[in-house]
């Protein structure tokens, strides 16, 4: 194996490792805590080739209203799909919709584009 | 004198940009008359407000509002659904005439683009690393030569221009969204179709921009600066095309629910101050008189007040046949009238309507999700950083195997394997057959829930139904008179009519409809007397009249000697005999059914054929229930069931390893339905209990049950087809593309191909669930 087999051996472990590391490590975990008015807690996701934010803090016990505000008409995003809660709904592009959810058991929620690609998550506490 | 009665709206405001406008908004509605308590939602765009309906209107508020500069609209909740759809085909619509303009304009590039390669390759020998190429360089290139010389005579620093512009052209104008798409995934760690896509053209891209302008860096190695820009268009283009072709058949996917939604007419017929007005279906009122003309579309539910008429509901109900409407009967929105005129009384109206009700239930089930989807799910979220980094391990693999003059060819694998990886197929199998599925349903009548629905319904091996209402019409009829000697019928269902029309029991109803449907006038009775389980006794006329049991005649001391052969033949056969006798001496008795709905029978050899194991449930006596089962043959009966029962009947059989299905109406029966893995609600006429069963007939007979389960089955198999091709179809691919049958089989996958590949793929999962349109 010459030098250069070598460095493109290395370079591509590399490629690979920091393609893993992006997609599946470095996600942000942190997420952003919903607002409460009127006996709702609430918050606006927008939806530009994935959530923004992706994680959403709420109490559990108390129905949750989601915004998602999509700014593309990239049809990868068209749909949003809440497993936990048996919704999908579709999304206009350039238009907010509005996604009422049941109050939330407590855990991990994740929704996600209607076809898996794009994920986010709703943190009940 | 109570509180006053306050009413509370919610509707949305357009044109509101910050927190000012916001408050801006909700000063002025806090400060109209009449407002209790106002809240705007700057997120949501929109305000509630609770307000006196005496001291202000829902007109007047959205006009102050509108007073402050924004914009407001009461929302018209009935159509909703319909709207929703309609945005969403009027999205599909435009992006279908985009992608195909797209496509065909990228592809007559990708050609021109192609002819204009061939020159600049011919001066690196004609051999290209792309497989593709290399075909069209020995099979066209020649003829090309021929009839424009012109071209092969040009400067390939001019040619190689006007390649780059076409290339970069294409990207910007036609391919725009991948790279915009690709963008945005990135910035939140996400990446999808459009990465895969961006990455590859992108790569051969960067690849040819070097090989144009620093050509030197190749040939010092000893390497042909090759460009690969017409793959780069050519592979827009095809990609194109197939999300052209996949946007046309996801937009049939949805056809009955469209239709459905489709056959809500936009205008009603009213009688206002005893003048015919024609006004917006959405402004008809709970009472309004609607006048119906023959042929035209009935605008609400509501109930017949005058004439009659045929009415078609096949496209609600399934129902071929035109159903006789008349005084008292109830007629659906959506259905046509087909012969008379009539008159009704607008029942339910907006989104309780029946229609609005089914389109709302079809368009939670189409978006509801299938668990068979989970594993497709699990792949999908994966998918692109793999695939991602299977093309850097194919480019080192090569770039080892064959050294440096081996970069091309492993730089054409490692692009193959990003363009022909298609995480789309996977993401389309199961949703695109849910969304067929239950729109055919629909179309026959048969409402399914959702996706979940239909995959416990495919593995559904026991049915057990109901009797009353189920099997059989659920309204008891008399079926035989039989008058002792000396008695004419007509008499003796004269005198029983008269005396058990002041009864409230569901017999008593039977026999005196029976008297009217022979236009016997009944006569009035005094001295009426209810004996409670037994019977009942009063004078008719003349007569001292006694109807009921064998033992409250033998308590009267009533010879029954004459009758008892006819009363033990009759029993026999599962119907219930009421004696009577006049002035103590015995004068007939009348046998009462409830008859069995002509459907059934056909209906039930159909699920048997199905390999059903059928169980009937009755509260009937064992006699009866197994008469009746005799009858419509089935050999498993369960009788004296209460209400509960069949609850506990439902387990029994669960906990025995069956996946049962149970229909029955879905009021009296519904903890039943709900224990069962699939509840059948019948539903008749307006009267549909939609949210009981997983499943809801809308025609009250049993063949919608034996339809939902075979077209249950029928899209479980076309589900499993679609994910094993999706599935199979990227195992195979990706190692053809990374070149695993080059050592063997010298076979190479062009990155042109693979773009042609890939595009197929997700167009014959959409087309393969859409066969479920003629299940």
């Amino acid at each position: 194996m010459s030098t250069i087999d070598f460095a493109v051996l290395l370079a591509g472990v590399a490629a690979i490792a920091w393609i893993n590391w992006f997609f599946f490590i470095a996600p942000s975990r942190r997420g952003v805590e919903a607002t409460s008015t009127m006996g709702m807690q609430e918050a606006l996701i927008v939806v530009r080739g994935g959530y923004e934010p992706a994680t959403i803090r709420v109490k559990s016990g108390t129905p949750v209203r989601l915004v998602f505000d999509r700014q593309e008409t990239n049809s990868c995003s068209e749909e949003i799909v809440f497993p936990d809660f048996n919704i999908r709904r579709y999304l206009p592009a350039f238009e907010r919709t509005t996604v009422d959810l049941p109050a939330p058991a407590p855990g991990e929620h994740p929704f996600m584009c209607g076809m898996s690609m794009l994920h986010g998550r709703l943190i009940a506490e | 004198m109570a509180a006053t009665e306050t009413t509370k709206i919610e509707f949305p405001v357009s044109g509101m940009h910050c927190a000012a406008c916001q408050a801006r908004v909700q000063r002025a509605l806090e400060k109209a008359p009449g407002v209790d308590r106002a809240t705007v939602n700057l997120m949501t765009g929109s305000a509630t407000v609770t307000f006196d309906p005496s001291a202000t209107s829902t007109e007047a508020l959205l006009e102050t509002v509108r007073g402050t500069g924004y914009g407001a609209e009461m929302p018209d909740p009935s159509r909703s659904a319909v709207e929703e759809q309609a945005a969403r085909d009027a999205a599909r619509e435009a992006e279908f005439r985009d992608l195909r303009r797209k496509a065909v304009v990228s592809l007559i590039a990708g050609i021109i683009a192609m002819l204009i390669s061939m020159p600049v390759m011919a001066r690196h020998a004609g051999v290209s690393p792309d497989p593709f190429m290399t075909w069209v360089m020995r099979h066209v290139s020649p003829a090309l030569e021929t009839a424009f010389p012109w071209i092969y005579a040009a400067s390939p620093s001019l040619l190689l221009g006007v390649l780059l512009v076409f290339t970069l052209g294409t990207m910007l104008w036609a391919g725009r969204h991948f790279y915009v798409g690709a963008w945005n995934s990135f910035r939140h760690h996400s990446a999808d179709m459009n990465t895969l896509i961006a990455v590859g053209t992108g790569a051969a891209f960067v690849y040819s921009l070097v090989a144009t302008f620093a050509p030197g860096i190749f040939t010092s190695h000893g390497l042909a600066p090759d460009v690969y820009y017409e793959a780069v268009i050519i592979i827009i283009a095809l990609i194109l095309v197939g999300n052209a072709l996949e946007a046309r058949a996801k937009h049939q996917t949805a056809s009955a629910l469209r239709s459905l939604a489709g056959l809500q007419p936009s205008s009603a017929r009213v009688i206002r101050n005893e003048q015919e007005l024609d006004i917006p279906v959405g402004d008809v009122a709970h009472d309004d008189i609607v006048v119906v003309r023959p042929g035209e579309r009935i605008p609400v539910d509501g109930v017949v007040v005058s004439g009659r008429s045929a009415v078609d509901e096949s496209m609600l109900t399934g129902e071929a046949m035109p159903v006789e409407k008349t005084g008292g009967d109830a007629v659906i929105g959506g259905t046509v009238n087909r012969t008379g005129s009539f008159q009704l009384r607008a029942t339910t109206l907006g989104r309780d309507s029946v229609l609005a009700r089914i389109v709302t239930l079809m368009r939670e089930a189409q978006g509801s999700r299938a668990p068979i989807q989970r594993l497709a799910d699990r792949i999908s979220a994966v998918f692109v950083p793999v695939v991602i980094s299977i093309a850097i391990a194919t480019f080192v693999t090569w770039f080892i195997a064959t050294g440096e003059g081996g970069v091309v060819r492993a730089f054409a694998a490692a692009v193959a394997v990003l363009i022909i990886a298609c995480p789309c197929a996977m993401g389309l199998a199961v949703p695109t057959a849910v969304m067929v599925a239950t729109g055919r349903g629909a179309e026959r009548g048969v409402l399914i829930k959702g996706g979940e629905a239909l995959e416990r319904a495919g593995d559904v091996d026991t049915v057990v139904l109901d009797k009353t209402g189920t099997i059989t019409e659920g309204r008891p009829a008399v079926t035989d008179i039989i008058a002792a000697d000396g008695m004419a019928e007509g008499e003796l269902l004269r005198l029983a009519a008269s005396l058990e029309r002041a009864s409230e029991h569901p017999l008593a109803d039977a026999i005196v409809a029976t008297a009217k449907a022979r236009g016997i006038t009944l006569d009035e009775v005094s001295n009426f007397e209810s004996v409670t389980g037994k019977g009942v006794k009063g004078t008719v006329g003349a007569h001292d009249v006694l109807i009921g049991t064998e033992t409250l005649l033998r308590e009267h001391e009533v010879a029954l000697s004459a009758l008892s052969p006819q009363l033990l033949a009759l029993s026999a056969t599962g119907r219930t005999v009421v004696l009577i006798a006049t002035d103590g001496q015995p004068a007939g008795l009348l046998a009462i059914a409830d008859p069995i709905k002509q459907t059934s029978r056909a209906a039930l050899a159909e699920l048997r054929k199905l390999g059903l194991d059928l169980v009937l449930l009755t509260g009937d006596n064992e006699q009866t229930g197994h008469a009746i089962a005799k009858e419509v043959g089935i050999s498993r009966v369960v009788t004296n069931v209460l209400p509960d029962g069949k609850v506990a009947e439902v387990k029994r059989l669960q906990a025995e390893g069956h996946v049962v299905a149970m229909a029955g109406d879905g009021i009296n029966d519904a903890p039943a339905l709900a224990q069962a893995d699939i509840g059948v609600a019948m539903g008749t006429g307006t009267d549909i209990a939609m949210d009981a069963g997983d499943v809801t007939l809308m025609r009250g007979d049993l063949t919608g049950v034996a339809d939902a389960i075979r077209l249950s089955r029928r899209t479980m198999r076309t589900m499993k087809q679609n994910l094993f091709w999706a599935f199979i179809y990227n195992v195979v691919g990706i190692p053809i593309a990374a070149g695993v049958l080059y050592p063997a089989f010298g076979i190479l996958l062009s990155p042109v191909i693979a773009s042609a590949a890939m595009a197929m793929s997700s167009v014959s999962v959409v087309s393969n669930s859409l066969r479920l349109r003629r299940a």
